[in-house]
Order: C-alpha cells, then sequence, then structure tokens
C-alpha cells in the first residue's frame, strides 16, 4: 500500500487478498516462488537475512544404523523424562496416601527423610533428561549448517534522516529562542523530581532522640538474669566461667534489647593476679566477677568463644580477640574498643545487680560516638 | 501496483498454514519471525555462561513465586506450633515461623525453597563466571562498553538481592548477617547513624526491617533486574554477538548457527539441564536448614558463620583489616567501613569503569566484533589475574575459621595469611600470567614457523638425530612456514590437523563399514587434506610426502 494508493477498500464480504507489499514482492512473484522448493525458499529467505548458508553436514542416511542408533537414544531419555516426571508425581502426590506419610518425623530412615529427595532426583532427572534429548536430537538427527551472517555498522543515511527530524523539531519548537520558557521547563522538572521521591523522608528516623545508641536497659539495681530467668550469685560459677546474662526487665532476653546480653566472669587465682583494670573502672568488678558487654565493639556481633588458658574471648564473625584480664582490650583483629565493662555489685538478698548502666556506648563504632550525651 | 496485485498467492492447504495465514493477516509477522529464525549466533562453550544466568533467573522467577504464597514476611512474636518438633514451643518471628511451616507442613515445600537457594548460588556464580570471559577475551571494547556497565550493575544486584533473600527466614544466621550489616551503616562518615536509623526503623533490628528486605527482594529488585536483563539481551542482539578469530570469521560477519533450529534446540537443552541441576540440588543436597540454626537471637551466634559464597569476600576484608581507627576531633571512622565498604566500593568502580581505563591506556577507539585470546593481551589477562587473585585472599579470609579449624592452622595465622597475603600476592600473580602469556605467544609462532612436533626422531646420513615437524601451511625455502598469527588458536598435535582418522562409531561391535568412514573422511577433504590439495598450487609448491601420517605419508622436516 502506498499514499497514492485512492481504492475505497474493503465493503464486506468474502476476504479479497490485498495487494502485495513491496519490497521482496516486487522482486518474486507468487508463480517465481511456488516453482521453488523448501531448501530454496529457506535459503532464498536466509539471503534477504544477509545470511549464506556455506556448508551442510548431511544427517544420516535414513534407516542407516546410525540414524536407527541415534534416533533409540534421542527416544530413550525423552522416555525417561516423560517416565521420571510420572516418578515425581507418585512420590508427590502418593505419600500420605498409597505410600507413607511425608510429613516429618524424627529418624533419617523413613519415608519423610527420603521424600525430598526423591522429589529432586526425580524432577532432576526428568528435566535434565529432556536437555539431554534435545542435545542429541540437535547434534545427532539435524544437518550441521554453518552460516555466515554479515553484520551491519549504523547507516549514515538514517543518522542524517533521523537527525533532521530530531533538530527540526527542536528548531520548530522554539526552545533554543524561548530562554525563559526553557529555564521555567528545567526548573519545573527538577521541582517535580524532587516532590515525587520526598516523601521517602518518611523513612528518616531521627537518631539523636533519647540517645538510643548510648545506652541500654541496665540501671542500678537491676539483677543480672541467666537466660532462664533465674538471679546469679556469688559462689554460683567456678573460677574461669562464662555466663551469658540478661537485665530483669521484660524481654530482657530478646530482640527488643539487642544490646542488652552481658558476660560475667568468673577469674580464676591466677588470672586475678595478672588483672590489669583501665583507669577508672577499678571499682566495676565484684571480687573476682567481672560483667562486660556480649556485643563486640567491631560489628555487633555476640562475642561468644572464651578460651580459659588464654583468657581470651573470640568474636565469631570476624575474629576479634580480648583479653578479660586486661579490661577486655582488643588484642587481635579488626576491633578497636575494649568490651565496655558493666558495674556490678550484690544486692541485700545476695544476688547480682549493676550499679548503673554502660559507660560508653554499647556495640560498633560511630562517626560520633564519642559526642553522645 | 497493479501488477502486484494478480494474480493472488497460491493458498495453503494444511491446517497449520491455514492458521498461520489466519494469524500473519492479523498480525503481520511473518518477515519478523524470519529475521529472528535466521538470526546467526556463534558457537563457543563460553557463550553459554550468561545463558546459564539467564535460566538461573528464570527458575529463581518460578521457585520464588511459589514461596510467596506461603511465606509471612513478619517480625510479628508467634510462638512455634508446627510440625519440627524440637522447635515447639520456642518464641520465633511470623518470619521464621513460616519458613518452617513451608519447610515441614507444605508438601513439597522445602523441596522448592532449596531450589530456589541453589538456584541463587548458581546464578551469582554463574554472572561471575560470565563476566570472567568477558573480561578476558576482551569482549567489552567499543561498542560494548554498555552492556558491560549494564553486566557489572546487574552482578551488583543480584549480591543484593540475594542478601535480601537469605535474610528474610530471620534465623540466626542470616540476622548475624543483618547486624553486620547494620555496623556498616553505622560506620559511614557523618551519616552513619542517620542511615542506620533510616534502613531499621530505629534501632537494630526494630520490627520492620525483614518487610522492608522482602519488598526490595520480591518486587524492587527483581523488576530492575529484569529490566536490565530485557535491555542486555536487546543490546546484544542489536550489536550481534562477538565471535572468536577463525576460518572465515571477520570483523564484519558472524559464522555459526542459525537461530532456528539448532541454537534454539541448544539453548532450550542448556535451560533443562541447569533447572534439572537445580532440581537435583534442591531435592538431594540440604541447604540453609534453618530450623538447625534456630531463631534469631542477638545474644546468641554459632562457630563457623558464614554468609553465601557471593557475600564471602566482604567478611573475608572486614576480617582481615587490621584496627585502624581514623578519630578526628573527636569523630570516629571505624574499621570495618574499610573492609565492608571501601573494598567491594573500589572492586564494582574499578570494574565497571574498566573499559574507558583499557580505552584511555591503549588509544584503542576501534570497534571490536572479533574476540582476543587472554595470552594475545597479557597486561589486561595480568590485570585480570591480579584482581582475581586478591578476591580469591579475600574470599578464603572470609572462611579462614572453617579453614582453620579443618586443617588445625592457628586462626591469627590465616588472618596474617590474609593480611599479607591480600598486599603480597596480586603482584606475583601479575608476573607470573604475564610470562604464561608471553610464553604462549612464542610457542604459538613457533609451531607456526617450524610445524606441529611429530613426536617421530628421524636420524640423517650423516648421524644427526632430529624430531619430525609437521609444517601447518605451505612454507618457504627454508622450510619455515609462512602462515602468520591471526589470534585464532593454533593446532599443536597431530591430532587437531587430522592426524588420526575419526573413530568408528558403535560400542560393543561398529555400526558403521570403515570402509565408508575412510571414504566420506576423504570426500570432506577438510583440514589438512584441503590444505593439501591446494599446496600444489602454492609457491612453494612441495606437498608433504603422500598425504597425513595416518595416511602412509611422511612429513618433512624443515632443514634448519
Amino acid at each position: 500500500m502506498t499514499t497514492t494508493d485512492h481504492r475505497p477498500g474493503s465493503t464486506g464480504g468474502a476476504d479479497v487478498p490485498g495487494p502485495l507489499h513491496g519490497g521482496p514482492d516486487d522482486d518474486y512473484t507468487p508463480q517465481q516462488l511456488a516453482a521453488m522448493d523448501r531448501t530454496e525458499l529457506d535459503r532464498l529467505g536466509a539471503r534477504y537475512d544477509a545470511v549464506e548458508v556455506l556448508h551442510v553436514d548431511p544427517v544420516p542416511e535414513p534407516g542407516s544404523p546410525l540414524e536407527r542408533k541415534a534416533a533409540r537414544q534421542v527416544t530413550l531419555w525423552f522416555a525417561i523424562a516423560g517416565l521420571s516426571a510420572v516418578a515425581f508425581l507418585v512420590v508427590y502426590a502418593g505419600s500420605n496416601w498409597f505410600l507413607p506419610d511425608w510429613a516429618w518425623e524424627p529418624g533419617d530412615r523413613n519415608w519423610s527423610a527420603l521424600f525430598t529427595p526423591l522429589l529432586g532426583v526425580t524432577m532432576g532427572l526428568s528435566l535434565t533428561a529432556i536437555g539431554i534429548g534435545l542435545v542429541l536430537y540437535v547434534k545427532k538427527l539435524l544437518p550441521h549448517e554453518t552460516a555466515v551472517q554479515d553484520k551491519h555498522d549504523g547507516s549514515h543515511f538514517d543518522r542524517v534522516t533521523t537527525g533532521a527530524t530530531l533538530v527540526g523539531a527542536w528548531h520548530n519548537s522554539g526552545l533554543p529562542r524561548r530562554k525563559l520558557l526553557g529555564g521555567t521547563l528545567a526548573f519545573m522538572g527538577a521541582a517535580l523530581g524532587v516532590m515525587l521521591i520526598a516523601p521517602l523522608g518518611g523513612l528518616i528516623k531521627n537518631p539523636n532522640k533519647g540517645n538510643p545508641l548510648g545506652t541500654t536497659p541496665w540501671a542500678d539495681g537491676l539483677r543480672l538474669l541467666r537466660d532462664d530467668g533465674t538471679p546469679v550469685r556469688p559462689g554460683d560459677q567456678v573460677p574461669g566461667s562464662l555466663e551469658t546474662v540478661f537485665p530483669a526487665i521484660p524481654g530482657g532476653n530478646s530482640v527488643h534489647h539487642s544490646d542488652a546480653a552481658v558476660m560475667l566472669i568468673r577469674l580464676r587465682p591466677d588470672q586475678m593476679e595478672t588483672l590489669v583494670t583501665p583507669a577508672g573502672q577499678e571499682d566495676f568488678g565484684y571480687g573476682d566477677y567481672l560483667a562486660y558487654s556480649k556485643i563486640c565493639t567491631h560489628a555487633g556481633c555476640p562475642v561468644s568463644l572464651y578460651e580459659q588458658e588464654t583468657s581470651r574471648i573470640l568474636c565469631p564473625c570476624h575474629q576479634s580477640q580480648f583479653d578479660v584480664t586486661q579490661g577486655a582490650k582488643p588484642v587481635f583483629g579488626p576491633a578497636t574498643r575494649s568490651l565496655p565493662q558493666l558495674p556490678i555489685r550484690v544486692d541485700e538478698e545476695g544476688y547480682f545487680v549493676a550499679r548503673s548502666d554502660f559507660r560508653e556506648p554499647v556495640g560498633p563504632s560511630f562517626w560520633n560516638m564519642g559526642r553522645l550525651n | 501496483m497493479a501488477t502486484n496485485t494478480v494474480p493472488a498467492p497460491e493458498q495453503p492447504k494444511t491446517l497449520a498454514g491455514k492458521a498461520a495465514l489466519e494469524v500473519d493477516d492479523r498480525i503481520p509477522i511473518a518477515g519478523w519471525l524470519r529475521r529472528t529464525m535466521n538470526k546467526v549466533f556463534p558457537d563457543h562453550w563460553s557463550f553459554l555462561l550468561g545463558e546459564i544466568a539467564l535460566y538461573a533467573f528464570v527458575i529463581l522467577l518460578l521457585s520464588g513465586t511459589y514461596l510467596t504464597f506461603f511465606f509471612d514476611a513478619s517480625m510479628r512474636e508467634v510462638v512455634y506450633e508446627g510440625s519440627y518438633a524440637p522447635l515447639r514451643g520456642v518464641d520465633v518471628s511470623a518470619a521464621y515461623d513460616s519458613t518452617l511451616a513451608l519447610s515441614f507442613d507444605v508438601r513439597g515445600g522445602l523441596f522448592i525453597r532449596q531450589v530456589h537457594h541453589w538456584a541463587a548460588l548458581l546464578f551469582v556464580a554463574a554472572i561471575c563466571v560470565h563476566l570472567l570471559r568477558i573480561f578476558f577475551t576482551g569482549a567489552f571494547r567499543r561498542p560494548r562498553e554498555t552492556n558491560w556497565f549494564i553486566g557489572v550493575a546487574l552482578l551488583v544486584l543480584a549480591m543484593l538481592e540475594g542478601f535480601a533473600g537469605y535474610t528474610l527466614p530471620d534465623d540466626l544466621l542470616s540476622g548475624t548477617g543483618l547486624r553486620i550489616f547494620s555496623a556498616v551503616f553505622l560506620s559511614i562518615p557523618v551519616i552513619g547513624t542517620w542511615v542506620y536509623f533510616t534502613v531499621f526503623g530505629g534501632d537494630f533490628p526494630g520490627e520492620l526491617i525483614i518487610g522492608r528486605l522482602y519488598i526490595l527482594h520480591v518486587l524492587v529488585i527483581p523488576a530492575i533486574i529484569l529490566a536490565l536483563i530485557a535491555l542486555h539481551l536487546t543490546v546484544l542482539i542489536k550489536q550481534k554477538h562477538t565471535q572468536f578469530p577463525g576460518a572465515g570469521r571477520t570483523e564484519h560477519n558472524v559464522v555459526g548457527n542459525r537461530l532456528f533450529p539448532t541454537f534454539a534446540g541448544k539453548a532450550t537443552a542448556l535451560f533443562f539441564i541447569v533447572f534439572g541441576v537445580c532440581a537435583a540440588l534442591g531435592g538431594l543436597v540440604q541447604i540453609n536448614p534453618i530450623w538447625l540454626i534456630g531463631p534469631y537471637n542477638p545474644a546468641q551466634v554459632s562457630s563457623g558463620s558464614q554468609p553465601d559464597w557471593y557475600i564471602g569476600f566482604v567478611d573475608g576484608g572486614s576480617r582481615i583489616m587490621p584496627p585502624w581507627e581514623i578519630e578526628l576531633w573527636g569523630y570516629h571512622i571505624p574499621p570495618v567501613l574499610w573492609g565492608a565498604l571501601g573494598i567491594p566500593g573500589v572492586m564494582f568502580t574499578v570494574m565497571a569503569l574498566y573499559p574507558i581505563i583499557e580505552r584511555k591506556l591503549t588509544g584503542d577507539t576501534a570497534s571490536h566484533h572479533l574476540l582476543q585470546r587472554p595470552r594475545d593481551v597479557p597486561v589486561r589477562t595480568a590485570l585480570g589475574a591480579m584482581a582475581l587473585t586478591a578476591y580469591i585472599v579475600l574470599w578464603i579470609s572470609g572462611g579462614n575459621d572453617v579453614i582453620a579449624e579443618k586443617f588445625d592452622i592457628s586462626l591469627n595465622a590465616m588472618t596474617w595469611f590474609g593480611r599479607i597475603g591480600f598486599i603480597l600476592l596480586p603482584p606475583i600473580a601479575y608476573w607470573m600470567t604475564y610470562r604464561i602469556c608471553l610464553g604462549l605467544q612464542r610457542h604459538d609462532r613457533e609451531v607456526l614457523e617450524h610445524g606441529i612436533e611429530t613426536g617421530v626422531i628421524r636420524r640423517l646420513p650423516n648421524g644427526e638425530f632430529i624430531e619430525v615437524h609437521q609444517p601447518l601451511g605451505p612454507v618457504d625455502d627454508h622450510g619455515h612456514g609462512v602462515l602468520s598469527y591471526g589470534g585464532a588458536s593454533v593446532p599443536k598435535r597431530m591430532n587437531h590437523v587430522g592426524g588420526a582418522r575419526r573413530a568408528i562409531k558403535g560400542f560393543f561391535r561398529p555400526i558403521e563399514d570403515p570402509a565408508e568412514v575412510q571414504r566420506q573422511a576423504e570426500q570432506e577433504a577438510r583440514g589438512l587434506e584441503a590444505e593439501e590439495a591446494s599446496r600444489e598450487l602454492t609457491r612453494s609448491g612441495r606437498p608433504a610426502e603422500g598425504g597425513r601420517p595416518s595416511a602412509g605419508g611422511r612429513p618433512r622436516e624443515p632443514r634448519d
């Protein structure tokens, strides 16, 4: 169809084939095309797409032993794929019907322990077999052709004509001349963009309200509770041991107080001899008991591994090591600050309680850490 | 016009043909379809790596959609009452509870969950190997820089997507990882505490983060990844695939198979194989057993806590970073910033800018469609080996506690290995790779000049022993090959040039006639035989003595 075609077109009734399109339809009449066989038509179309088929390795002759063998192989793999899919369905739907129950139960020699592996084996085999069958099909039963296609760089004609359309529209809009309009458009775009993302400001939370980063729930008189909720009294722990304790408040051992965990350590007599307490923390301990924050000052993991012989506490995340006889000073690894020490005493009933909150922020360092109040 | 309208084209007679005509009458699609099916793709195993990533992503979309039917992205506290007896009565989050329900109370749920996790590991791995292939063969050069940038963005997004995904179950392992991430946010200078509070909606962990990660994981990041993949493939199709140099291959053509049916068949097969491998892994190999790890508790941690493999290098960087905290006027910049943000930041920035850097250094601004063999660009290959070595040192350091335990090595020694190795090993890798590249280059030239070593030792009349060399092509008056190196692989063994006949097919007994195979081989007359047929016409005009060795011919020795 062209712009010079002025016929009115269809008036209803049976469909009449329209005029042929230009291009190849101008070069080849339907009769010429009808006279070609399929291979010729295929190659003709390929040539129009700048593809030349250079070489075709023939397929094995139909009926030859080679061809029969290849066809058998492909058939076998597709059959395996189908049968495995059926096996998957049997395992999936049949469990707890004519097969034992799939639901979890203790032990590893029952059907529930086999259920997921069987699903994996059957589905995996089925899908892989389809893949293998297809590869064999392509490699053994389809002709291998080597084709070459021309690569076209950008067309100069396209660039020039497209550029003319674009620049023409830009010129016609008058924007190069209308400076005020252009400036206003730029301003409008910027303001619109900021307006649209501004509601995300609702995400922002002020970290300086109430000093949440500098405080923990610990306070004077709060008991040190084990994770089962029982209080600790001096003499409960053997020398050289470590116990994790939490403040005696609701949810003291929960995600709501992620900075609260404390390690209560009882030193051995020989550790007491080499004990070095940092200045200002001389009276934080109670006898041979010391309490340190469990939250690593490097990245906030709970430091958990206490090696009694070397008095070191190791953080399993990045291997920072803290020496409990030197005020939990970092002695190896990436941590830079000592674990904060919790000042403790014993209350009237003889249980350990905190004397105050930590004197410094617990956990990883941050920009304005020394300037919190 | 009138000449075109008559006579009417022949009408199809088969049902399929009629249906196709009905469709094309309404939506003219035949031309586009033919152009698509005729598109030629070069054939090389390394071109399939990106496809594996694509198929892994499809598997992720399918399995991930299934998982969303059961997962509850909430940090609401519930008491676990499901079928897994050891955890009954434990306080857990709804996210953890629903992941357990998905694993134990949904038929096949555990299978799909594990398929999803394995496909995620494969997705990032395939992207990384694909990236290495692109890098070492120079496929990122003009005009493909855009696709390189998109690819780097996809890698970063894939890693973030993976991290967000494995954090969702709210188990002890991923919760510990999230806490480390919170420390990384907190370590950012000036705005660290604001970023931290904004991300978590308050102090760690708050009650929002799982829901936020969930929407990022199932909508925002996948949508961006999908859009970028579409763009990546559109650019690829528009630019056509690169190819290795070889017979008949130029900067202006593509030699290979047409999309339909050969390439489409192979690609579909690869999809099914990738899917099958993920399914088998998902059923057979346990991954992320959150019921053994337990729910998140900020006071607990397991030893040997490792992230998924692709985050390992970030962890390693944090581990080997010396305890250097910068303190300025009472403000702190903690070391976790350098290890966890600094190293990946530099790595991805340099990676993204590499095409521009190389263009500036070499002054090569030409368009390239033929790939390079890594040995032919020793500086780039050596730089890549250097970067890879640094990455591997970081990655090993990310698991240094496990290595220390399994091999009974001091943990601190492993940390020092990481610290020293990160500085020392990359330059060594650079030097070694550079030398190896030059050596391989020289060997290529040697074979082109003197021919392939046949292993045949001949004694000359004067008593001297020489090894007979098979020239690859025409030789000059001194017996030296006149072929010059064209960037393609050089055959190094006699079998590469048809020194041996193809094996007769058949397992227990031959299913082909050996004589027929012989006849076919002669008919094909490719490779050396074709060369020999035409050698009579070359200027040296000296064919080898009677064809290839297997046919009783004797290669000639060079005279000097």
